[in-house]
Parts: C-alpha cells; structure tokens; sequence
C-alpha cells in the first residue's frame, strides 16, 4: 500500500474516532414541551420554535410542540386541563398583570386636567392593593412639534407624575419615569394637529 | 495607546454601569428559591431586585414570579432553573432584549412592551430549541435528561 494511502486511512480513522468522541460526549436531553396560552385580553401572537434547521409555528391557543428527547419533534394540541394538570403551580405564580392609568396633561403645560387629578386616586388605591407596588411613568406628547422637544416635554410629563406621586407618599425607589415623545399617540393625528388625548402620561401600576 | 487604553477603561466602566441597573423584580416566592448573583448566592424574596445574569433556582415545591422593566412576566415552577441570559430595553423608543434560558423544569411567560415593538426580541432557549416569542402567553417545560449509561 502506497504511502500516501495509508496516511488516508489513518486520517479517517482519526476523524472516525474524532466523531464517535463528539457523538458521545454531546450531553444527552429530557423531553421538552412548549405550548401557547390564550391570551387575557384574547390576543394571541404565537411562538415560532426553532431547533437545528426546522421551524415550527404555534400561533392558536393550545397549539404545542413537544421535543422528544431522541430530537424529534412534533405538534401537538393540549386541552385546557391537560395544561393545567402540568402547570398550575407555575402559572398560580405569574405575578399580577400590570396595570394601567391614563393620566392627561393641559396642552404645552406639565399640570394634569381636573379629571386626571381625581383619577390620581385610583392609581394610589391600586398601588395599595399590590403587595410589592412597582410604578412604571410614561409621558407621551402629541404631534405638535419636532422629536426633541417632544422627548423632553413627555419626560417632563413623567417626571412631574413622579413629584406628585412621591408627595402622596410613593418611595422614589418604586418609581421609574420615561419619555416616549410622539412615538405612540393614542390617536393618530397628522403633524401639527393638537390632541388633548396624546398628551398623556401612561402609569403602570405592578 | 494610553488614549486606547482609557477608552476601555471607560468603555468597561459604561458597561458595569449599564448592568448595574435592575431589569425587574420579584413579586411572588414561595419555597426555598434562590437568585445566584456571581458568585452569591441569594433567598429569593418578594420585592427584590433582578438583575441581567441572575439565575433563578426553585427547590420541590417552590416558586418564583418576576415582573421585568417592560411589563413581561414570568414565573418558574419547581424543581426548575432559569437564567436570565441578557435583557435590555430603552424606555423610550421600546427596543429591547430579553434572552431567557430554561435549562430545567417549568416556565411560565407574559410577553411585554418589547415584544409589541420588535417581535421575538424576547427569545427562550431550552436545551434543545430557541423559541421566538411573538406574543403573549406561553408555557415551557424542560425535563431533566436521563441519567447517561
């Protein structure tokens, strides 16, 4: 036999044994299971699950993917019981959803509207009734003026909802302020047009 | 090169301020969980803070739910470990990322204001498989792999 061959073949042994190594050492998996919930507010966006090169999406409610632990995978629909045999402990400790309050503000100003200043009241009954209440404070502005005076006048917003809540006792820790500018507006107006209803500060109560 | 060198220092320095904000925080515990921070080791308990690398460990008859910056929610059942492999998210524009790791027993998940703007910026890998989360609610559940032979 040729040199040259048998230095062939004890490379492909060598790569041989490399693969069995490989193969062995890749750690063995449990079986896996995914399944999508319907919604609360009955919105459902779905899971696409990927593994290797295969692609599964679950976009109905009950619509499952179970992973064998050999690799292979397949869909599966489960019912309402069988999801809650296997995940009521899990899902009994979702925390509560948040949530949420519209504050309005007076145009161009940071000083809430009469109404939203009795809505106030709410918001600090919700936050009462959480255990461990987190605030999240959202000013939005409406589409009268560029970006940067947007970004800054809806951070105002925030920051003043978080003067007025610390002064009704709220610790500065629980509360985190943003400005979101005219990225959302609550109604879609074109530019220039003033908007009670997007000068806004979006609180969520968690 | 000292000029570089300052440059990574405070490029370093950037980064360690940046993870040193909290992403969320835990709302419900029960049993024996802990939070692995590092190196520490730490009871999981309502209130608490979490922070981007935390592991969350829940023991036999343990539970641990976490409210994130975003509004998603998540809870892990027993005998379960969930790592919180990345998540960041700008309060402004809403672009985020959330990158959950299951490495074990159950998941709970409530997609948030992330996910609203950039679906699947919210992503779960298990053992096996990466799930891209479009919204809203879903469950994951890894088993323990069988004792090699």
């Amino acid at each position: 036999m040729p040199v040259k061959n048998i230095l062939n073949v004890v490379g492909c042994a060598f790569v041989g044994v490399l693969l069995m190594a490989c193969a062995q050492t890749h750690p063995p998996l449990g079986d896996e299971l995914v399944v999508v919930l319907p919604g609360h507010d009955g919105a459902i966006g779905g899971v696409v699950v990927r593994r290797n090169n295969s692609e599964q999406v679950l976009d109905k409610a009950f619509a499952g993917s179970r992973i064998a632990s050999t690799g292979k995978h397949e869909a599966t629909s489960l019912s309402s019981d069988d999801v809650h045999k296997i995940f009521s402990d899990t899902v009994a400790a979702l925390p509560g959803r948040p949530a949420t309050f519209l504050l309005y503000f007076l145009e161009g100003k940071d000083e809430l509207t009469a109404a939203s200043n009795a809505e106030l009241a709410n918001v600090l009954d919700e936050i009462k009734r959480r255990p461990e209440p987190d605030l999240l404070v959202t000013g939005h502005a409406d589409n009268v003026g560029g970006d940067g005076f947007n970004d800054k006048l809806s951070l105002a917003r925030a920051e003043r909802m978080r003067e007025l809540l610390l002064m009704r006792g709220i610790t500065a820790d629980h509360i985190q302020v943003a400005g979101r500018g005219k990225r959302e507006l609550l109604v879609v107006t074109r530019e220039g047009i003033a908007e009670e209803r997007n000068r806004r500060v979006e609180i969520n109560v968690r | 090169m000292w000029r570089n060198w300052a440059l990574a220092v405070c490029a370093g320095w950037f980064a360690i301020a940046a993870t040193a904000n909290e992403v969320g925080h835990i709302k419900v515990a029960k049993g024996a969980a802990t939070i692995q921070r590092g190196t520490e080791k730490i009871a999981a308990a309502p209130g608490m803070k979490v922070f981007a690398a935390d592991v969350i460990t829940t023991g036999a008859n343990s539970a641990v739910g976490v409210t994130f910056l975003d509004n998603s929610l998540i809870s892990t059942g027993p005998n379960s470990v969930f790592a919180i492999d990345q998540y960041t998210f700008d309060s402004t524009t809403h672009v985020g990322q959330f990158d959950g790791n299951l490495k074990k027993g159950t998941l709970a998940a409530v997609s948030g204001k992330m996910v609203k703007q950039v679906p699947e910026s919210m992503r779960i890998r298990t053992p096996s498989s990466i799930m891209g989360v479009r919204g809203t609610e879903f469950v994951v559940k890894v088993d323990e792999a069988p004792a090699s032979p």
